[in-house]
């Protein structure tokens, strides 16, 4: 009977091909907007997670997320290395010069500056140069979709010239920073550099960069660095959901791609809902013959869940590999870089889609269920 | 001769009352009918005289409000509602007036679906629907859908889902109605050549008088009784 159903199913093309698109397009709807509101969302912690040597992030007790900051005292490193646990710690400084090329196109960028004797917190992707080469003078490394922002449609090359506020900088390296929450060029330079490009200020430490001792747990010593300085401290993951929760609280992104979500939810519903339905009732007078022949109503409802599962399966995968093929598509462009279909949003999805064809398919059954075989007599 | 062996439907002081207060109304007030084996019965009568309603409740799509049903001498009414379903699907064939074929199967898959429905192999149910199919005439238009077919064809079908699982009764409602004149009596000869068996009732509800000559008994009904019973010198077909 299960080749039947499907028979039944497929039999009427436009109805089915209706379902079938209503499920991919709502599958497509929310796979897209769900992982591209998860992408933007990770993007406010993506210079967090670039730096994968240190595992600790020491900040100003106010601060709430990685763009928020107020500076440290210098003595403030010193007194990070002398807790317990804390196997060694760094400055970081981070400041949004303007970024202006010989022919006059500028762009405000991030500018990280890392530690003069380590270079702790260097971009690790490189795509042209060496990181190395930041102990040189005047030396600053682009991620490449700050190049580009900078010099438009030009091959990627190094040791080009441009200026941070006013002050000569040499590009010898491009990275692959992750992107960033605002289309901001990426540079990484020494901290005594990029002190000097955004300007000398009494107090400019940003972060505290540390790594704790091995066999200690990170998130023991950020309680220690807190009691000891009175200093907020993180881990890198705490600090990357900080910001996470910080753009969900204070902005309206996530009311956006809410109702976006929730309109592909319940138009999706209503769509297949409903074609599904007609289609159930279109069918009626075959149920009723089939019931009169000897068919159960388990037998019948059992028809019914298959047919909304096959349409289920069937516009779900669809609606999946459009936006797969969209992702594809959009994760090679520097606008759109980073974003990709995350599983587990197309695992809720999966969940959603199953949640819609059941409520599509409870009407459907109830009304075979409660048709009565002698129905069929009716002409 | 008809001995209580060859009895293969009967009521009793049959009731089927529908709707209540007010808007009660009595569809079978009391019927006695009976069917009996190898032969063709026809319940004839009026429109809305009850005789679908009678079909109905001795095919067991319907519940009596008093009265019993015998079925091979089952009682019908001790039956729970599984039991009901698998003694339909084991024991009885149906031909409906608007056909009711699944407009997206084939006609041997329509006519092989109540032995899908019993369980048994898609490939051996397509062999037996097929040559049944073959036998009825439809040799050649087996593979087409029913909105290919002609109502005539449509009906063959139909037949052929009756018959394919060797049912002992055959019931069919108003077979000739959405038919020609020409094509309908075909329906019928066939219906009287193929489905009548020493071991198989076939009861016809019509009104139809053109084709009240394949019958064996005719049990007229009137406003929910039946009125007379008479029997006919069936016309001889031969398959």
């Amino acid at each position: 009977m299960n080749l039947i159903a499907l028979k039944m199913l497929t039999g009427d093309r436009a109805k089915y091909l209706g379902l079938i698109f209503a499920i991919a397009f709502c599958t497509f709807l929310l796979e897209n907007q769900t992982s591209i509101f998860a992408g933007i969302l990770r993007r406010t912690g993506s210079q967090i997670i670039d730096v994968s040597d240190a595992n600790i992030w020491v900040m100003d007790p106010k601060t709430e997320y990685f763009e928020q900051t107020k500076a440290l005292k210098d003595t403030d490193v010193t007194r990070v290395r002398g807790v317990e646990g804390v196997e060694w710690a760094v400055r970081l400084f981070k400041g949004n010069p303007v970024a202006r090329t010989m022919d006059g196109k500028f762009a405000t960028s991030f500018c990280l500056g890392l530690d003069d004797a380590t270079l702790t917190g260097a971009p690790r992707k490189m795509l042209l140069g060496s990181w190395e080469r930041l102990r040189e003078p005047d030396a600053i490394v682009v991620d490449k979709a700050g190049y580009l922002l900078l010099f438009p449609d030009e091959p990627l090359q190094i040791d080009r010239t441009v200026e941070l506020n006013d002050h000569r900088a040499v590009i010898v390296g491009i990275s692959d920073a992750s992107a960033p929450f605002l289309s901001y060029p990426i540079i990484h330079t020494r901290y005594s550099q990029a002190i000097n490009f955004v300007g000398r200020e009494r107090t400019q430490l940003s972060y505290v960069l540390v790594r704790s001792a091995a066999g200690v747990n990170p998130e023991e010593v950020t309680r220690r660095i807190e009691a000891q300085t009175a200093l907020r401290a993180r881990t890198t993951e705490q600090f990357r959901w900080d910001c996470i929760r910080y753009y969900l609280k204070n902005t309206g992104i996530p009311v956006n791609f809410g109702i976006t979500i929730a309109i592909a939810l319940i138009v999706g519903t209503v769509v297949a809902g409903q074609t599904f339905y007609l289609f159930t009732l279109e069918n009626l007078k075959q149920f009723g013959a089939l019931k009169a022949i000897g068919v159960s109503n388990g037998r019948l409802t059992k028809m019914v869940l298959l047919q909304a599962l096959a349409v289920g399966g069937v516009g779900f995968s669809l609606g999946t590999g459009m936006a797969a093929a969209f992702f594809e598509i959009t994760m090679r462009k520097i606008a759109t870089r980073g974003l990709v279909l995350i599983w587990q949003n197309v695992a809720i999805t999966c969940a959603c889609i199953l949640l819609v064809i059941i409520i599509a398919s409870l009407l459907s059954i109830r009304r075979v269920i409660v048709l009565e075989p002698a129905e069929v007599f009716r002409g | 001769m008809i001995n209580e062996n060859s009895i293969a439907v009967s009521t009793h002081a049959l009731r089927k009352h529908f709707g209540g207060n007010g808007a009660r109304v009595e569809a079978l007030r009391g019927v006695e009918f009976q069917a009996n084996l190898g032969e063709l019965t026809f319940i004839a009568g009026p429109s809305g005289c009850g005789k679908t309603t009678l079909l109905s409740v001795i095919t067991g799509l319907l519940e009596p409000t008093e009265g019993e049903v015998h079925l091979f001498g089952q009682n019908l009414t001790e039956l729970s509602g599984e039991q009901q379903i698998a003694f339909r699907r084991k024991n009885l064939g149906f031909v409906f007036q608007q056909y009711n074929l699944l407009p997206a199967l084939t006609a041997t898959e329509n006519a092989a679906v109540p032995l899908i429905a019993a369980g048994v192999k898609w490939s051996e149910a397509m062999e037996r629907a097929k040559y049944l199919l073959d036998k009825l005439g439809l040799n050649g238009r087996s593979d087409a859908l029913p909105a290919k077919l002609s109502g005539g064809q449509q009906q063959r079908v139909a037949i052929a889902r009756a018959l394919v699982h060797e049912p002992r009764l055959i019931v069919c409602d108003e077979p000739t109605a959405a038919l020609d004149h020409v094509t309908g009596d075909k329906v019928m000869e066939l219906l009287a050549s193929t489905a009548v068996h020493p071991d198989r009732a076939v009861i016809v509800v019509t009104h139809d008088s053109r084709v009240f000559h394949y019958a064996d008994v005719i049990a007229e009904m009137d406003d929910g009784e039946i009125v007379e019973t008479k029997n006919m010198a069936r016309k001889e077909v031969f398959a």
